[in-house]
């Protein structure tokens, strides 16, 4: 017992590098990586969009008001109206609440199931290790967008589905990566040195293992986020994901936008401008995010 | 190599199988009987339970799961997936006549990425953190992150404001009239080739950048060879290979890009097809082409991987 004690003492940080406050660690984070920067501005603007949709908007989303179809962008309807005189801009600020929410629970219960998959089967070893990865192999022989449609086929169009056919494709992709790195790290000297001091299984697993885990596990959740909020467009836009009169991003690209191409572009065009923006900037921050926290790349 | 080959063959039947078990029983599980979205029933939604029972008895639907699966399995194996619900055609005919547009617009858009990705992505790599690099880098960044059809949409949105386009109503071949093929084609050529490009142009960079830090590269420059030579004949080579594996993770990428293209411009190919077929519940057409779809992936994906032995002989000696 008097062992283990001794082994979780924190080695001395001073010598390894200086504890930074967080404020500066996120401001070396804005100095070393402007447009990892610039993705985090993005994703706090979706953010608040998202949380103050209700005062922010300056219309009902959902309300249809016949004498405004197809209004022009004005001072009064900034990104115009649709064809049921609803207004874009009020449907847009409250569509970033959907956009956000399959994004981050898909990621996350894909990355969670399919990391705790991974990384039992890593551990596991043997017989059902080879198990869990022939059904990992099924799964991962379905195109994404394919096996999201099948699903959502079975379940019907609503947006709590979305989230179970947004959520099923990351599971495998995510069991894969945490199964490999679970295997490395389970290789390390120093697993093998605390497992030879007699800390229990669990131990090594929780104090040992878990912490050389996190890293990976939130590169992975943030790279998947945009492609979930993508994926959840893209259902939505082909009539399977949320359902009218939702305002998903998706579903109010679908039929209006091309329908009324000349009558009223602007349907479809603000639309496809968060989506494009919301991905673009997931997808910078968590490419700066994955430069920072690898240490393979630190330093580059 | 033939071990290799062989092992990886060996674990490629079993996935076909689990994948053929696992589209069978998800359309199984679909809510909703089979027999009731076909009779439809009376104005009252009424339906004679001895038709449903004849019904059931003709799609076969009274037999255990295991013999249904078996006789589906079957079938596949003699490329029949039974008939449409929605047309009452085969559905493999209904595919064949699908299947030259779906083609025609994936090899085009490989091979238009393909062209333009490969030079992008060295030049960028060559100079790195040069405005030429942040420009590529931007604007593959934005192929991720704008949906492909939100640019089809867009090219719409364009091609009826400027040229009153309107979609074509019929699909011509390329060798019916070359010209009336091309000028259908371009247009989501350029929509699902975009993405395609963009993801090639990320890869090409990233494996470029890291074959420039081998030392052989460094030996290269010493001994005094053009920038030319180093590149070429050295870097690129060698940075090629993780490319190849990137076209058996690229075909996903173009059937979702199929899928939503083909239904932005109103192609009738095999993507708008699946779409359809999930939308009016066909189930034989969404079982049939969910499982030839898996099945094309797991034989790309094998065939990725036998090249990339083929060419890296660190791989079939691990």
């Amino acid at each position: 017992m008097a062992a283990n004690i001794e082994l979780t003492q924190p080695a001395p940080a001073a010598e390894l590098a200086p504890r930074l406050s967080a404020l500066e660690e996120i401001a070396g984070f804005v100095r070393k990586k402007p447009l990892g920067a610039a993705g985090a501005l993005i994703i706090l603007a979706m953010l608040c969009a998202a949380l103050f949709a209700a005062p922010l908007a300056p219309y009902d989303p959902y309300r249809a008001d016949y004498d405004a179809q197809f209004v022009r962008p004005s001072a009064e309807h900034w990104f115009g109206t649709d064809e049921f005189g609803r207004d874009v801009l009020s449907r847009i600020l409250y569509g970033a609440q959907i956009a956000l929410f399959v994004g981050f629970t898909a990621s996350l219960a894909g990355c969670t199931i399919g990391g705790l998959i991974g990384a039992v089967s890593a551990f596991a070893g043997g017989t059902t290790d080879l198990l869990v990865e022939r059904v990992m192999d099924v799964l991962l022989a379905f195109p994404q967008l394919i096996l999201a449609l099948a699903v959502a086929s079975i379940l019907g169009p609503a947006v709590q589905n979305v989230v179970i056919a947004v959520t099923i494709p990351i599971i495998p992709r995510a069991a894969r990566v945490v199964r490999a790195t679970a295997l490395a790290v389970k290789e390390n000297v120093y697993v093998e040195a605390v497992s030879a001091l007699g800390a229990t299984r669990r131990r090594v697993v929780l104090r040992h293992v878990l912490p050389n885990v996190v890293a990976p596990y939130i590169i992975m959740v943030t790279a998947q986020l945009a492609g979930a909020i993508l994926a959840e467009a893209a259902l939505s836009y082909l009539g399977l994901g949320a359902a009218e009169p939702t305002p998903s991003w998706g579903l109010m690209l679908s039929g209006s936008a091309s329908a009324y191409a000349e009558k009223a572009p602007w349907i479809g065009l603000f639309p496809g401008i968060a989506i494009s923006l919301a991905v673009f900037g997931f997808n910078l921050f968590g490419d700066s995010l994955r430069d920072a926290l690898d240490p393979k790349l630190r330093g580059r | 190599m033939r071990t290799y080959i062989t092992k990886r063959l060996l674990l490629v039947v079993p996935t076909l199988l689990g994948v053929a078990a696992l589209v069978f029983f998800i359309m199984r599980v679909i809510p909703g009987d089979v027999t009731l979205l076909i009779l439809g029933g009376d104005q009252a939604g009424r339906i004679d339970p001895a038709q449903i029972t004849a019904m059931r008895h003709q799609l076969g639907l009274d037999q255990p799961l295991l013999v249904q699966f078996g006789s589906w399995l079957w079938g596949v194996l003699r490329f029949d997936f039974g008939t449409s619900l929605w047309t009452g055609q085969p559905v493999i005919e209904e595919l064949l006549i699908r299947l030259p547009l779906s083609l025609e617009l994936a090899l085009l858009a490989s091979l238009v990425s393909v062209v333009i990705a490969v030079p992008l992505g060295m030049l960028a790599a060559v100079r790195q953190d040069t405005w030429v690099d942040y420009v590529v880098r931007v604007v593959s960044i934005g192929g991720l992150a704008i949906p492909s059809f939100w640019i089809g949409i867009l090219c719409i949105l364009l091609l009826v404001i400027y040229f009153g386009w309107g979609p074509p109503l019929e699909f011509t071949p390329p060798w019916v009239d070359p010209w009336a093929n091309f000028q259908q084609m371009v247009w989501p050529v350029v929509t699902v080739g975009y993405r395609y490009a963009a993801v090639t142009t990320r890869m090409t960079r990233s494996s470029v950048l890291e074959v420039l830090r081998e030392d052989y590269i460094r030996t290269a420059w010493a001994k005094g060879l053009h920038e030319r030579a180093v590149v070429i004949r050295h870097a690129l080579k060698n940075s090629m290979l993780p490319v190849i594996t990137l076209i058996g993770t690229e075909f996903a990428f173009l059937i979702g890009g199929l899928v939503v293209t083909e239904t932005v411009f109103t192609l009738n190919g095999v993507g708008r097809f699946v779409v359809d077929a999930v939308a009016h519940r066909d189930y034989p057409v969404v079982q049939a082409l969910v499982f030839l779809i898996a099945f094309g992936f797991v034989v790309i994906n094998l065939l990725v991987d036998l090249t990339y032995a083929w060419f890296d002989p660190r791989i079939r000696y691990r």
